[in-house]
């Protein structure tokens, strides 16, 4: 579980536009950052912008412990993540870590990782960690269009990148759930996934059809990220847990998927 | 040496700080962020007779300048409280005081009962003002009959500080007011969270499984200034003042106001240090207005 949680001032080393809705913001810390781990999140406050009155969770898509920086990968959604998207090298951001539990690892060595939309965020620092382990990963990536894929050769160093277009401009044509891979004689020791709930739980029910181990990551809304508003709860086999502090990972038995 | 110090009922508090129920859970999580020995005093969450699994996901939308959330007083009930949560909490330095509520008023009277027994709490809490149960709740708190009935009943069996939270979901808040004195309230808090409502339009459906909630954060601070000045006004018995405090400034409005402490609320969700802050920015503004003494300022508002 989380170590002791801060809240910090960090600086923006750099901000990536990667297209026109996503961005990866690196940011450095003045003081050393605890060890990350995959599935782990942040809250950060969004200053200067009216309507953005909570702060905002972002899953920790890269950790540097040797620049002491931390990336992550945020999709423009509202006014918020508008603003953020217009920092720039050298600014500030109030920064609450480390939240959350974490991805566990598997019991065997291959696993596949699932990830639609910016649903991907976690799953470049959960491959990483992963093949530092010795596990044998396939990512499997959707997007609507070839022009929105980004990121693709960063995955290709951690294992086999699979990859579905709506449009069908690159790899299958469809969604990522409907991918020839659910339908082959593949199989994995554990499906990770991370994107909207109803791809999530397609990915789940293909998993346990399959009787393959399935970690989820939810993004149910917060207000505090620490475990006392109780708004983020999901319910589980063993009663409502918070997704902040239980979560953001569950495994799908537990949460009856 | 400015004395930040104030005594509400038979309740010694180092300075009028205090944070508001349903914001703070029950104390443990904060004590990352900040020394719970700095708050005047902590008001953990609702306790109710048994059980409750609160509301369904979605529970919180965000809305400008504050959000509305439809908990439901989830807890594990009130033998779960004094069994595994009193001995971890009972000997922060400070106030800790315990809200509770329920659906009859059996249940009220059954929990206060159990929590006077306990000797580290030195006030209770009763909220009347929860609107996101079904039954009970805001229901006792909207009409001055019930509550004045509520009170009394909790009054006879609990013998410490009877501190009476009221809902701002009303039409006179100094009725309310009178009716939780006439029932023996030693002390008023207030306000609750005021009943709202948000929709996604591009879904054409309401946000909150609940569909409304309770609204809180600086949206509804010119509300709550208003009802703390009137009550202060209409009653004698000692006034806590909440609702959107996210500064000093703030909460030097609220004494002002009438407000003998203050209570921070959702601001503890976006910065759980911001006690702290609030507590040396009192301090700070009496040092530059020359106040010696925050009990100076209680009701000081020149009109």
């Amino acid at each position: 579980m989380s170590g002791k949680k801060i809240l910090h001032d960090l600086v923006v080393l750099k901000n990536e536009h990667l297209n026109k809705w996503h961005f990866i913001l690196e940011l450095q810390a003045p003081e050393l950052l605890p060890q990350f781990l995959p599935g782990q999140f942040v809250q950060v406050l969004v200053k200067d912008s009216p309507s953005t009155f909570l702060r905002r969770p972002f899953s920790i898509h890269g950790f540097d412990p040797v620049k002491n920086t931390i990336r992550l990968l945020i999709q423009i959604k509202g006014e918020g993540t508008s603003h953020l998207s217009l920092l720039r090298e050298g600014d500030k951001l109030n920064v609450m870590y480390p939240l959350g539990n974490s991805f566990t690892l598997p019991s065997g060595k291959n696993v596949l990782l699932v990830g639609g939309g910016c649903g991907v965020a976690p799953l470049l620092f959960l491959a990483r960690w992963l093949k530092e382990q010795d596990v044998k990963v396939t990512i499997l990536t959707g997007w609507k269009r070839k022009e929105d894929i980004f990121e693709k050769d960063v995955y290709l160093q951690c294992g086999e990148v699979l990859v579905t277009t709506e449009n069908g401009s690159e790899g299958e044509m469809g969604m990522v759930t409907s991918h020839t891979i659910f339908k082959s004689d593949r199989t994995f020791d554990r499906i990770y996934c991370c994107g909207p709930d109803r791809m999530m739980k397609a990915v789940a029910h293909m998993a346990k059809r399959k009787g393959i181990d399935c970690e989820v990551s939810l993004e149910n809304t917060m207000a505090c990220g620490f475990g006392v508003c109780l708004c983020c709860i999901t319910p589980t086999n063993h009663g409502n847990q918070r997704v902040c502090m239980e979560g953001p990972v569950f495994s799908t038995k537990e949460l009856g998927w | 040496m400015i004395d930040l110090s104030i005594k509400i009922g038979h309740l010694n508090m180092k300075n009028p700080v205090m944070t508001a129920s349903g914001t703070f859970g029950y104390g443990e999580e904060y004590r990352d962020f900040l020394d719970l020995g700095r708050l005047g005093g902590i008001v953990v969450k609702a306790v109710t007779g048994n059980n409750r699994d609160g509301n369904a996901y979605p529970r919180m939308a965000e809305t400008p300048s504050g959000m509305l959330n439809s908990v439901g007083l989830q807890n594990k009930g009130v033998d779960y409280f004094v069994k595994e949560i009193y001995p971890l909490i009972k000997d922060f330095d400070t106030n800790v005081i315990v809200n509770i509520s329920g659906s009859t008023i059996e249940e009220y009277v059954a929990v206060a009962e159990k929590i006077n027994e306990l000797e580290n709490i030195p006030a209770i809490e009763l909220n009347i003002s929860c609107p996101n149960v079904k039954q009970g709740g805001m229901a006792f708190g909207t009409i001055s009959s019930t509550a004045t009935e509520v009170t009394a009943a909790v009054r006879k069996v609990y013998k410490k500080d009877l501190i009476v939270k009221l809902s701002p979901n009303v039409t006179s808040i100094q009725e309310m007011a009178k009716a939780v004195v006439d029932g023996g309230a030693d002390i008023i808090s207030l306000i609750n969270t005021l009943l709202g409502m948000a929709i996604d339009a591009d879904k054409r459906r309401p946000v909150l499984s609940t569909v409304t909630g309770g609204l809180s954060g600086p949206a509804i601070k010119p509300v709550a200034l208003r009802m703390v000045w009137q009550v202060s006004k209409a009653v004698k018995v000692p006034v806590i003042g909440m609702g959107g405090i996210m500064n000093a400034t703030d909460a030097i409005e609220f004494i002002l106001a009438g407000a003998s402490a203050v209570q921070v609320g959702t601001a503890n969700f976006i910065d759980p240090g911001v006690t702290m802050k609030i507590v040396e920015g009192i301090e700070a503004w009496c040092g530059l207005h020359k106040v010696g003494s925050v009990k100076e300022l209680v009701g000081g508002l020149i009109s």
